[in-house]
Order: C-alpha cells, then sequence, then structure tokens
C-alpha cells in the first residue's frame, strides 16, 4: 500500500492510495460538507455538495468519490464552490416541502445545518409546493415524502447494511419519490426487517419514529458506523 | 438626533414573531430612544401604512389580497425592508395550503368539507379579503432587503438584527447565532 | 464459413438480383406516409405486368429525403418518384415499358444528395436491410473477414487510432483511443456496447441506421470485440424503435446462420455474439453509465466517472461503448484503410456526420455529408433553406446543443468549431428557425425535455432544470425582471459545472447559447420595476 501525498487548501495531506479526497480532507482536519455522503455505505456522489476545485482540471469534481493522486492540488472552499453549494441548498429547500417548525428533525436536521453553514438565509427560487404523500402505514415508522430530499442513503443503508433492499427511487425528475417495496404502502412490506436504520441514516426527518413529535428525532448515527466496521474490522464492541 | 422611523407589519403569520418582539423585554426602552414606532400592530394605532419609513419588520407570507396590497405599500414608503420569521422567508405553515393546488379548494376544504355545520364559503366582498392561490414568501412578491429567518426568531436574534441598523450599518446574517430555520 | 464461401454467397446474390431494381424504402418515416401499401402495389403490378423476369421491388431502408416520402428510386437508371401513392405506384413499373410514371419525378442530381458523401449510409436505400445476403453482395462482412485473417487485435486498433474517428454520439471521443483503452486493460471478460438508445427531439439518424443496415453495426461491433479482447455484444436499442429492433433481430439470426456471429466466427477461434437489450426510452439512458446500469436490470441512473466504462463498465468488466453511427463506420475504415478516411473532414475532425435536417427548411431529411462543410452549405443548398422565409438560427445537438445565429453560418461543421460557437456536434439533429421563432420559446422547448428526461439523482439537474423551466416561463409571460434574468444565467452556469452527468452538463447550453446570441429576444420581454411586475398566484 503506497501513500500519495497532495495539498488541500494549502495544507500538505498524506493519504493512502485509493482514498478519496474526502477522507484525505478529514484525515487533515479540512471539511467539506456533504448531504449524501454517509459513512459506510457506498457513495453516490449525487448532492454534489462536496464539489471541489483540482487544480488542472477544468470540472468540479466530488470529493466523495474521488480518488486521490500524487501532487494533486485540491481547493475545498473557493467563492464558486461556496455559491454553488448555496445554490444547491437553495434548491433543495423549494423543491419539497420543509416547513422546520412543525418538523420532528428541527434543530436536529443535516439540511438545515447545511444552510446555516453556506449562509442561505432564504432561497432565490420559487417553492414549488409539491404535492407529495405520507406513508404512516409502518406499525414503528412514517416516511413524509415532503421532507425528503432523495439522498438515497435508506435506499443504500437498507441495502447494503440490513441487506432488505426495501427501498428504491421511482419514476424520475421531479417525479422521482422514494418507493417502498414494490411500490407498496411501507407496512405491507414484508422484506421490511423494521431495523429503524433508514431513520438512523435519514439526513431530515423524511423517515421518524411514530410518536417523535416536532424538534424530538434522535438518531443513532453511529449504530450504522458500528455495524460497518463490526463487519469489516471485527470490532464488536461500540 | 432624529429618531429612526421604524415598523412592523402583520402578514399571513400566527403572531408569533411579534411576541418573540416583545420578547426583548427592556431593550425596548433602549429602542425606544433611537426609533419612533410608526406603523406597529404592536406599537401603534395608525390604521395607514405611513410614508418615509426608515426599517420595517414583516411577519407573515402574502396569503390575500390585503396582505398583497400592504407589502406594496409597505415597500414604496420603506427603506429597509426586513422578512421577519418563517412566514415572511419561506410561506411556512400559512404555505401548506398551497399543496391544495388553490384558493377554491382550500376553501372548500376548509368550509365545506371539515364544516361541522352550516357548511357556507365565505363571501363578503369588501369585507373578507380574497385568498390568494398561493401563500407566498415575501421576496417572491416585492424585493426584500434582510432576511430574519426562524419561527420565530427569538428575541435576541431580533436584537442583534436591528442594533447595527440603529448605527446605519447592516447586520450581518450568518451562521448559527443570526440563521435558522424553524 | 470461410472466404470462398463469402465470394460464393456474394456471387449467388448478384447472379440472382434482377436487371432492373425498384427501390421502396421501408423505414418507419416513408411506412408512417403509407410506403408499405406502395410496396405492395408495385409488386403486384410487376406481376400483372409479367416483366418479373428482369424487374424486382426491393424493401430498403432509408434514402434520406424523408420529408418528400414515401420514396421509390429505380437502378440502374437512378430514376426518383417521390410523395408516391398507392394510386399511382404502377405506374412506375409500367413506366419501364414505355409508359408514362405518375408520381412526381424527384431529381437525384440536386444538391441534396449531390452533396453528400456517403460512408455510412452508402448502401442504404439499395439494399435489403432484411436479407444478409444483399449486404454481402455489397462486400459486407468483408472488413470482418480482413481484420480476423490479416491482421492482430493490436493492428485494428491502430488503424481506426489513425483513421482519426471520433465518437459520433456526441462527445467526439477519438475513438481509437477508446478502444485502445479498452484492449489494455487486463480481465478475461470484456464487452462491447452499441449505444442505439438516441434520443434527441427531432433525430433519427440512428434509427435509420439500424433499419436500413443492420449488419453494417453488427460487423463493426465485431470488429470491435476482435480488436478489443470482447466476445459478447449488447446494442442497446430504445422501444420506441420497433422496426430497428426486428431488423436487428432478423439481421443477428441471419448472421448467426452463416457462422458470422457466435462461436468461431469465419472458423477462427474468435468467438463473438450480439444481444439485443430494449430500452424503455428514457434519454438519458443514452449516458453510457445509466445505458450500463440499465443493461444490468438496475434502474438507469448515470453513476460518477471515473471510472470509466473502458475501465470498469458492464458487471464491472471493461466495456467498449459506442453509438450506433461510430460502429457502422468501423467496416469503411478497415476495407479502405485509415489513409483514405484521412483524406475526408477535415484537421481535427475526419469522415463524415450524418445529420437529421428538420424545421423549417425547404428539403427535410437525413444528410451525411463530409466533416467541414460549412452550414450555409448545408442549410441552403442542400436544404434548399427556408420556404418563404429567412434563417434565423440552426439548432445543432439537440437539448444539449446551442443555437448558432444566421451570421455564424459559415461555421464549419466539424466537432471543434461547433463548440467554439458554443453548441455541439451532437448525435446530429440540425434544426432550421426561421425568423418567426421565438429564441425564447426555443430555450424552453429544450429545457421541458431535459426537465421531463432528468433522472433526479444528483440535486442540480433534478431542481436546477425545472426552475429554470419556469424562469424561461416567467419570462415568456412578460412576468420577469432583469433579477430573473440574471438568475437564468447564474443557474445556467450552475447546472452547467455541477451536474454528475452530461445531461444536466449540457441542458443550459440551449439558453445559454441563446442568451449569448439574441439576448434582445430575452430583454425584450423583461418587466422593468419588480413593483408592477404581476404577481404568479
Amino acid at each position: 500500500m503506497s501513500v500519495r501525498t497532495l495539498t488541500i487548501d494549502g495544507q500538505p495531506v498524506a493519504a493512502i492510495e485509493g482514498a478519496t479526497i474526502l477522507e484525505a480532507a478529514k484525515e487533515g482536519g479540512i471539511h467539506i460538507p456533504t448531504l449524501c455522503f454517509l459513512e459506510g455505505v457506498s457513495a453516490v456522489a449525487a448532492c454534489r455538495m462536496c464539489l471541489v476545485e483540482v487544480e488542472g482540471i477544468n470540472k468540479l469534481l466530488p470529493a466523495c468519490v474521488t480518488k486521490v493522486s500524487e501532487e494533486m492540488v485540491v481547493h475545498t472552499n473557493t467563492p464558486k464552490l461556496q455559491e454553488y453549494r448555496r445554490m444547491v441548498i437553495e434548491l433543495l429547500f423549494s423543491e419539497g416541502n420543509h416547513v422546520c417548525s412543525i418538523c420532528v428533525a428541527n434543530g436536529n436536521c443535516e439540511l438545515q445545518d447545511l444552510a446555516i453553514e453556506v449562509g442561505m438565509d432564504h432561497t432565490r427560487f420559487p417553492y414549488r409546493f409539491p404535492d407529495r404523500g405520507i406513508d404512516v402505514s409502518h406499525p414503528q415508522f412514517g416516511i413524509d415524502h415532503n421532507r425528503c430530499i432523495l439522498c438515497t442513503r435508506c435506499v443504500r443503508v437498507c441495502d447494503e447494511i440490513e441487506g432488505a433492499h426495501v427501498w428504491d427511487v421511482a419514476q424520475r425528475g421531479a417525479a422521482a419519490y422514494i418507493v417502498s417495496g414494490l411500490n407498496q404502502p411501507w407496512g405491507e412490506v414484508e422484506a421490511c426487517t423494521s431495523c429503524g436504520k433508514c431513520v438512523d441514516a435519514c439526513p431530515t426527518g423524511a423517515i421518524f419514529r411514530k410518536g417523535t413529535t416536532t424538534s424530538e428525532k434522535a438518531r443513532d448515527r453511529a449504530k450504522l458506523e458500528f455495524l460497518v466496521n463490526a463487519r469489516e474490522k471485527h470490532e464488536w464492541t461500540r | 438626533m432624529t429618531k429612526i422611523k421604524f415598523a412592523t407589519v402583520w402578514l399571513a403569520g400566527c403572531s408569533g414573531c411579534h411576541m418573540s418582539f416583545l420578547d426583548m423585554d427592556e431593550w425596548l426602552i433602549e429602542l425606544a430612544k433611537y426609533v419612533e414606532v410608526v406603523y406597529s400592530p404592536v406599537g401603534c394605532d395608525l390604521k395607514e401604512y405611513p410614508e418615509g419609513v426608515d426599517v420595517c419588520l414583516v411577519e407573515g407570507g402574502v396569503a390575500n389580497k390585503d396582505n398583497l396590497e400592504l407589502i406594496r405599500l409597505v415597500r414604496k414608503r420603506t427603506k429597509t425592508l426586513i422578512s421577519f420569521g418563517d412566514c415572511a422567508v419561506t410561506a411556512n405553515v400559512p404555505a401548506m395550503r398551497n399543496m391544495l393546488g388553490g384558493s377554491a379548494p382550500v376553501l372548500r376544504r376548509g368550509y365545506l368539507e371539515l364544516a361541522d355545520e352550516t357548511p357556507q364559503l365565505p363571501y363578503a366582498p369588501g369585507i373578507v379579503p380574497e385568498l390568494l392561490d398561493r401563500v407566498l414568501p415575501v421576496h417572491e412578491v416585492v424585493p426584500v432587503d434582510i432576511y430574519m429567518p426562524g419561527c420565530p426568531p427569538d428575541a435576541h436574534r431580533i436584537q442583534a438584527t436591528i442594533e447595527p441598523l440603529l448605527k446605519g450599518e447592516r447586520p450581518k446574517m450568518e451562521g448559527r447565532d443570526m440563521i435558522k430555520f424553524g | 464459413m470461410d472466404w470462398t464461401n463469402l465470394l460464393e454467397i456474394a456471387e449467388t446474390e448478384q447472379k440472382r438480383q434482377k436487371s432492373i431494381r425498384v427501390h421502396c424504402c421501408t423505414s418507419t418515416g416513408c411506412r408512417a406516409a403509407n410506403s408499405l401499401s406502395v410496396k405492395q402495389n408495385l409488386d403486384n403490378a410487376v406481376a400483372e405486368s409479367g416483366l418479373g423476369d428482369r424487374v424486382e421491388v426491393i424493401g430498403v431502408g432509408c434514402m434520406g429525403f424523408c420529408g418528400r416520402g414515401p420514396l421509390v428510386q429505380v437502378d440502374p437508371e437512378d430514376l426518383l418518384y417521390e410523395e408516391v401513392t398507392p394510386e399511382n405506384a404502377p405506374s412506375i413499373i409500367e413506366a419501364l415499358d414505355g409508359g408514362e410514371a405518375k408520381p412526381i419525378k424527384g431529381d437525384s442530381q440536386h444538391p441534396f444528395f449531390s452533396r453528400q458523401m456517403k460512408i455510412v449510409r452508402q448502401h442504404t436505400g439499395k439494399v435489403d436491410p432484411e436479407r444478409i445476403e444483399e449486404y454481402i453482395a455489397v462486400g459486407g462482412y468483408q472488413s470482418l473477414y480482413k481484420a480476423l485473417y490479416e491482421m492482430t487485435p493490436e493492428q485494428v486498433v491502430s488503424e481506426i487510432g489513425k483513421s482519426g474517428l471520433r465518437g459520433r454520439g456526441g462527445g467526439g471521443y477519438p475513438t481509437g483511443l477508446k478502444w485502445a483503452t479498452v484492449a489494455k486493460m487486463p480481465g478475461k471478460q470484456k464487452y462491447v456496447i452499441c449505444n442505439g438508445d438516441e434520443g434527441d427531439p427531432g433525430a433519427f439518424m440512428d434509427r435509420s441506421v439500424l433499419e436500413s443496415d443492420p449488419h453494417l453495426v453488427l460487423e463493426g461491433m465485431a470488429i470491435a470485440g476482435y480488436a478489443v479482447g470482447a466476445d459478447h455484444g449488447y446494442i442497446y436499442v430504445r422501444a420506441e424503435y420497433p422496426l430497428a429492433i426486428q431488423r436487428l433481430q432478423k439481421a443477428i439470426q441471419q448472421a448467426k446462420k452463416y457462422g458470422i456471429l457466435g462461436s468461431q466466427i469465419f472458423e477462427s477461434p474468435f468467438d463473438f455474439k450480439i444481444d439485443i437489450r430494449i430500452g424503455a426510452g428514457a434519454f438519458v439512458c443514452g449516458e453510457e453509465t445509466a445505458l450500463i446500469q440499465s443493461i444490468e436490470g438496475k434502474r438507469g441512473n448515470p453513476v460518477p466517472r471515473p471510472p470509466y466504462p473502458a475501465e470498469s463498465g458492464l458487471w464491472g468488466c471493461p466495456t467498449l461503448i459506442n453509438n450506433v453511427e461510430t460502429f457502422a463506420n468501423i467496416a469503411p475504415i478497415i476495407r479502405e484503410g485509415a489513409e483514405w478516411y484521412v483524406s475526408i473532414g477535415t484537421k481535427n475532425s475526419k469522415g463524415t456526420k450524418i445529420f437529421a435536417l428538420t424545421g423549417k427548411i425547404r428539403n427535410n431529411g437525413l444528410i451525411e455529408v463530409p466533416m467541414g462543410i460549412t452550414l450555409r452549405e448545408i442549410v441552403e443548398e442542400m436544404g434548399g433553406g427556408v420556404p418563404n422565409g429567412e434563417v434565423k438560427a440552426v439548432q445543432t445537438g439537440g437539448p444539449s446543443g446551442g443555437c448558432i445565429p444566421a451570421s455564424l453560418l459559415d461555421t464549419p461543421v466539424d466537432y471543434d468549431s461547433l463548440n467554439k460557437v458554443g453548441s455541439m456536434m451532437g448525435s446530429g439533429g440540425m434544426v432550421v428557425m426561421d425568423r418567426e421563432t421565438n429564441m425564447v420559446e426555443v430555450a424552453r422547448f429544450y429545457m421541458e425535455f431535459c426537465r421531463g428526461e432528468t433522472c433526479g439523482k444528483c440535486v442540480p439537474c433534478r431542481t436546477g432544470t425545472v426552475q429554470l423551466y419556469s424562469l424561461l416561463t416567467k419570462i415568456l409571460n412578460k412576468q420577469a425582471t432583469k433579477t430573473d434574468l440574471e438568475k437564468l444565467e447564474t443557474l445556467s452556469y450552475m447546472v452547467k459545472e455541477t451536474s454528475l452527468c452530461g445531461l444536466g452538463i449540457s441542458a443550459p447550453n440551449p439558453v445559454l447559447s441563446t442568451l449569448r446570441y439574441f439576448p434582445q429576444e430575452y430583454l425584450e420581454l423583461i418587466q422593468e420595476d419588480s413593483l408592477n411586475s404581476k404577481v404568479t398566484v
């Protein structure tokens, strides 16, 4: 295994060959905002929050899937990236129905956190107010599609960690939504083991435990990491 | 010292932002040294929004014809317009009716389908303002100068937003202290 | 099957062919105009006239002049008949025996035809796409034989590299380089994929190639398989192309029967089988990574590159993926040699390109032209210009391309020149617009298309196209302000620079190019004062 040295935001960083820019930056203590990325499951580079500039390459690259290379010079926080990240968050806010004040994840929401981080005090794009549904057919959990940002973390966590593949994406474009089973109510999907990993994975209040009300959503994010570590590194304790 | 002409208006919102404004407690007295409240549901009894306002806090989204008329007047007569609270910034809870797709289905749902007795659509032209088809955040109707999200923004944040304005400076709406939705 | 057999089949077929061949187009375009009945009546007329011993009627692929279909062409005299009806069709046969042909006589020397240079479409409209023997009779599969017996895989790759052929799907990536990459990748299992998921509005080049000369594509794929070391190929065709699928199926079957596809091709150790995969008609599946996902049976979502398919493609194996027209160029290059190919076109764009010439233009249809021909030559000479009007712009590259104003009509048609003027070669759609066309509406049309076709995976493309579409609508409704116009531009660049795949990256191009060349049309629709702008309620 060899090591690559690169520069991220002017700081020299050493990373193991095959590591991503995101991993290298994290090790170097450099924060790159992410949203669809979730430790322990495959990266899909869908949210575009982690796009970075690499000198000599004329397109922006997602840090979560771009491997480091020798002498790479990475910029993670240029004015252009700041502007585009803010626009991503603005687009997400205007796309769904994100009514923070009545959301289970209020104050405990990665979308909210990112809005603060990118300095979004309002969205410049008109709100779409789509008519999306809510599925509370599952005895323990519910999914409110109004709050879904289609990061597909639930899809990946259910498929890759739990192995149940209850979730997937149906339709396309603005009509795309997270579908359970064969487009059945969640409660009727026999494959669902009610493990709750999707609740832990969801960055917003879209998937929640029943009975939680405004601001009450709590996640056990560490559980996901623990399971992956247990499996891959045989670390059996938390 | 000439006092700053200060106003607050209340469009489609729950008045919670105004309550939060009152939560500034004793600082309100400090504020009164610098500002003259020329229009406000909680601080002034004028019916007509006056000319030459320096700063106006606007609570609520734009939901009906009255809101629309008022916000246009406010914009014309105000130097610094602040979107005050989530309803003004995002249209928030009042806009949840937008998902029904227009004013007619909203009224039908509210006054006919959910009515316990004497279901009847409200109709009183000139008295009951007509609903707009969609509730809109303020900046989708008129230009806004400063955005102060929050449901409601807490008193400290309101103070931190207004204080620089008193000195003729623009507040920096950045970071967790100044931006919060919900 | 060996070389002698191949020549025997060709010879037998040449002997079988009658001296007078009446070609009747049976491709989708002319079919829609009732060409099957025309063919039936031509057949009947031959039978009734007793000319059956020297005249035959052949259902052929597209002749290109689609706007004037159904087309019938008679060889060896090269007579062309346009807008033939089932009623006046028999008179074409009668004319062979001294009668008077009633259908409109076309001019086969018209610039529309004479300015063309046919490499890919050399035999379309001449051979029956449903009979492999006709393809063999015009030299078909000889290139494959030549590659297998006279060239090493490396030589084939290098020949394609030397030819300067670039991807015809739109990107223009050097084909030889792609082949070399796949060929050099380690691994026993490799795949060849033919991208036939043509989906640009107004584009039908690939459909026509598949319907008119399916064996040309199969031969190109087989040569590619040999060159890169793949034994399995897939043709991905959208379900909206039923005739192309049917003809491909037939072609594959016939080739298999002759031992030209399958195991031990031409009795060599080379195996190559081709399967058809039918797409459900999602535009995004034309993007190579999404197409691969779709073949694997997954949702057709693009995935980030790298890794490129050449490195890790179908089922994680090195995969060569080229467009239909690219594969159709392979057999001619192997047959005539790279030097011949290099002599055609411009410095960096070699060979020919097929365009679907449509819109406000006199002569609609498919043309194959040498690279470097100017837009003006295509539009004014070949296309015959705009009927009762003037050209305002030419749109190339479909929803990924841009609008080129009339002032730039002297731009040569090659990859780099089109990029320089803010458009792109694309897969070959070419829509001519006249002075009446509203360019903002054009931009909105393409944005509507992208908005409906984005897969929804990445945020900028999924939500950005929706917002761009509504901004364009707001502008068209005269409700937009200067701020909205700035927003339109900023968002366009954001979607272009941040989207995951080519669909999103190119989706703003029609907006940006119309903003660049026709800013006045936007400004005329803009409201001065935002206070007076109407609220969209």
